[in-house]
């Protein structure tokens, strides 16, 4: 369960002193929190987070909205937990992120995807899933979070039939 | 040694289709050996697409990400014949980085 690596937790004590000393050199600027999806940095607090809310508070600061326009398409039964094929469509306009959270798992975040300007606002991967979850998508668009969810049964050891 | 990246890049004029396949244990650290230990996480954590000098796509992954892992998109602007450099880094360090051409 926890993450015991040596030269990870040298590195978040690195991250986090650069945190301060940027924090100092902000001086009197109004507090700006650099959340991990706007900018280029693997987000590794994010990463670590246990539950779907911290990890969304992690990784984007902010509550999204349900919307119709993500679109998320993955197996209402996976027989293989291992390998759970997942994707997410949208119509939204000016899409800088998306991201794939499973509720049930040891850790909710899966996967984040950053979109630059150009690139077509959808992504397919394949997830882990450890048993029957809620699966969350958000869209960051515009400044914005908009969110897709769906329950995927999990059939853990089964091979249909 | 063979790359652990295979991509097919491919062009419809306008529109570049990319999909990337990648060789890597993606290790929880949850997981035990036959042998009762635990196995060490082991995962890809950053995954970049870079088509003339700008990252189009910046996959950021978690231990949830499955085994070899398996991801597509889709830009514009690209043209056949075009170069996309591919390259991830692990949580060990480790990393690999190869250059499709846009067919």
């Amino acid at each position: 369960m926890t993450t015991t690596s040596g030269p990870l937790a040298t590195r978040r004590l690195i991250l986090q002193g650069a945190a301060s000393v940027a924090l100092l050199g902000l001086g009197n600027l109004p507090f700006a929190p650099a959340h991990a999806a706007a900018n280029d940095k693997y987000p590794e607090e994010a990463f670590k987070q246990k539950n779907e809310a911290d990890a969304i508070k992690a990784l984007y600061g902010r509550n999204a909205e349900p919307s119709d326009k993500v679109k998320l398409d993955a197996p209402e039964i996976a027989e293989n937990g291992g390998v759970v094929p997942v994707s997410v469509t949208t119509t939204l306009d000016k899409v800088s992120s998306i991201s794939f959270f499973v509720s049930e798992n040891p850790f909710a975040l899966a996967a984040s995807y950053k979109i630059a300007e150009g690139t077509i606002p959808g992504v397919a991967n394949r997830l882990k899933m450890a048993k029957t979850t809620k699966l969350v998508a958000i869209v960051e668009a515009d400044g914005k979070l908009y969110s897709a969810t769906k329950e995927v049964k999990v059939t853990v050891g089964g091979c249909g039939g | 040694m063979a790359s652990s990246i295979r991509v097919r890049a491919t062009s419809n004029g306008d529109i570049t289709e990319v999909q990337a396949l990648i060789q890597h244990p993606m290790d929880t650290g949850l997981v035990k050996n036959p042998a009762g230990e635990l196995i060490p996480a082991h995962y890809i954590q950053q995954l970049k697409f870079e088509w003339n000098g700008k990252d189009v796509f910046v996959a950021d992954w978690g231990t949830a990400v499955s085994k070899d892992p398996y991801v597509k998109f889709s830009f514009k602007g690209a043209s056949k014949g075009d170069d996309l450099k591919i390259s991830w880094t692990d949580n060990k360090g480790a990393s690999d980085t190869t250059t499709a051409k846009i067919a």
